[in-house]
């Protein structure tokens, strides 16, 4: 079934691509195997239960997953495409009116389609971070984006739907409910995990609603595959933007810091890496955290969070695949034990 | 200030940069948020330095870390290369990509 999501995508793609020499006559049948023209192989980016991208010369299609909530992509989507964004979030390509495309486009804006009955979007091919070279990653500038988005007052942007709280507490419960389905696991890890899980505070652990605070646009699932340089022909090329908008919602700043924080505390990141991307964060003038001074009070609880989420998911993963953790999962199962250890009088929950 | 068991007066110390408050009768200690976790760091520190005799003074304040941060924080400050090097290659960059 992906693979006709991923051939179907392709067949999107191809049709929103720009052609230097298009037939002029004969559009192809749906989904052409193989197009008639001078375009690249199309190139499946990723191929994940939840989603498909699929990569065809210049043109990304997407295909969201299943069960989107299609209100809230709308609203995401609508984010990345508005002005104020520009330069912070790469934006979307508009689906083309083809009907002879298997898609049909169904957003207001007409940003996205719906292709086997999951929404469709097209973004223009950016050149991501070289995984093979961490060390010579975009920190500066991911926090500097970072600090723009959370500048950024969700309500300013007068969107067609509102845009869907921040889910850092749902994605760490979805994640440890993950993990205590896909048992069994190596003794001891699972229950440092469910320790420092249970040692969070309820709206954490998406069990209470969040303590009142500023709300602020937050990408909601920052790594370095979430950053690419700007396309050709874009109106500053080769600067970074941020990329994928499926978890972009309204919620606690602190969140999207808490992943490259929750790596510096596992011992993964070194310091001077971390140092980098939170004096930039600071120097944009970042809202998440004090502008000076010790930043953990803000970060604590987020970062506590994402050390569970990321060793749920890879107990989850090594279970399902029969492997052992590697090192580095190791490291942060070692984490979530340090964390399981703390005094449970040091927990703070937030101010009542 | 007076001691909330004994209603003693209380006296402020410093231990290696942490103040502390004790019982001048029932010998109790009292802690402010964030010292009890100051003083865990620096014991972790502590048992860090402990086999090789302590060298040069740090040249750099550590960078701050929670409680529950990897005991090697501000003893690598600045140098990459000893930083988890056995770790630095795959898995390690396959975890800044991923979901």
């Amino acid at each position: 079934m992906t693979v006709s999501v991923a051939q179907a995508l392709s067949a999107v793609a191809h049709a929103a691509a720009p052609h230097a020499a298009a037939p002029p006559s004969a559009p192809a049948p749906t989904p052409p195997p193989a197009p008639p023209c001078a375009c690249p192989r199309p190139d499946v980016l990723a191929d994940r239960p939840d989603g498909t991208v699929v990569r065809h010369g210049a043109v990304v299609a997407k295909s969201h997953a299943p069960g989107t909530d299609a209100a809230a992509l709308t609203a995401r989507i609508a984010t990345a495409a508005h002005p104020l964004l520009a330069g912070i979030l790469l934006p979307p390509l508009p689906v083309p009116p083809a009907p002879r495309s298997a898609a049909r486009a169904t957003g207001p804006q007409g940003f996205t389609a719906e292709l086997h009955g999951r929404p469709v979007s097209l973004w223009p091919y950016g050149t991501p971070v070289d995984p093979d070279d961490p060390d010579a990653a975009p920190w500066e500038e991911a926090a500097t984006l970072l600090a723009r988005l959370h500048a950024t007052a969700p309500g300013a942007l007068q969107l067609p739907a509102p845009l869907p709280p921040m889910r850092g507490p749902a994605k760490a419960a979805r994640a440890v409910a993950r993990m205590r389905a896909s048992g069994p696991h190596t003794a001891g890890a699972a229950t440092a995990v469910l320790r420092a899980w249970a040692g969070l505070p309820a709206w954490a652990r998406d069990e209470a609603p969040p303590p009142p605070a500023r709300t602020a646009l937050c990408h909601g699932d920052l790594h370095l595959g979430q950053l690419v340089r700007a396309p050709s022909g874009a109106p500053r090329e080769d600067r970074w933007l941020l990329i994928d908008v499926d978890d972009l919602g309204a919620g606690d700043p602190a969140w999207d810091l808490a992943r490259p924080a929750a790596w510096y505390a596992a011992g993964l990141l070194a310091p001077d890496v971390w140092n980098r991307f939170l004096g930039a964060y600071r120097a944009a003038g970042g809202t998440a955290v004090p502008s000076g001074g010790d930043p953990w009070p803000q970060l604590d609880v987020p970062a506590r969070a994402l050390t569970v989420q990321t060793a749920a998911l890879a107990l989850a993963k090594s279970a399902v695949g029969e492997r052992p953790l590697d090192e580095v999962e190791e490291l942060v199962v070692d984490a979530c034990a340090r964390i399981a250890s703390l005094p449970p009088e040091l927990e703070c929950e937030a101010p009542s | 200030m007076q001691c909330p068991k004994c209603h003693a007066a209380m006296h402020t110390y410093n231990r290696n940069g942490v103040q502390i408050e004790q019982c001048s009768g029932c010998r109790g200690i009292f802690l402010d948020y964030g010292e009890l976790e100051s003083l865990t760091r620096l014991e972790s520190q502590w048992t860090q330095q402990a086999p090789p005799p302590p060298a040069a003074p740090q040249a750099y304040p550590p960078a701050p870390a929670p409680a529950w941060g990897a005991p090697q924080h501000g003893h690598h400050g600045g140098h990459q290369g000893g930083h988890h090097g056995g770790h630095r290659q795959k898995g390690f960059g396959r975890m800044l990509f991923s979901s």
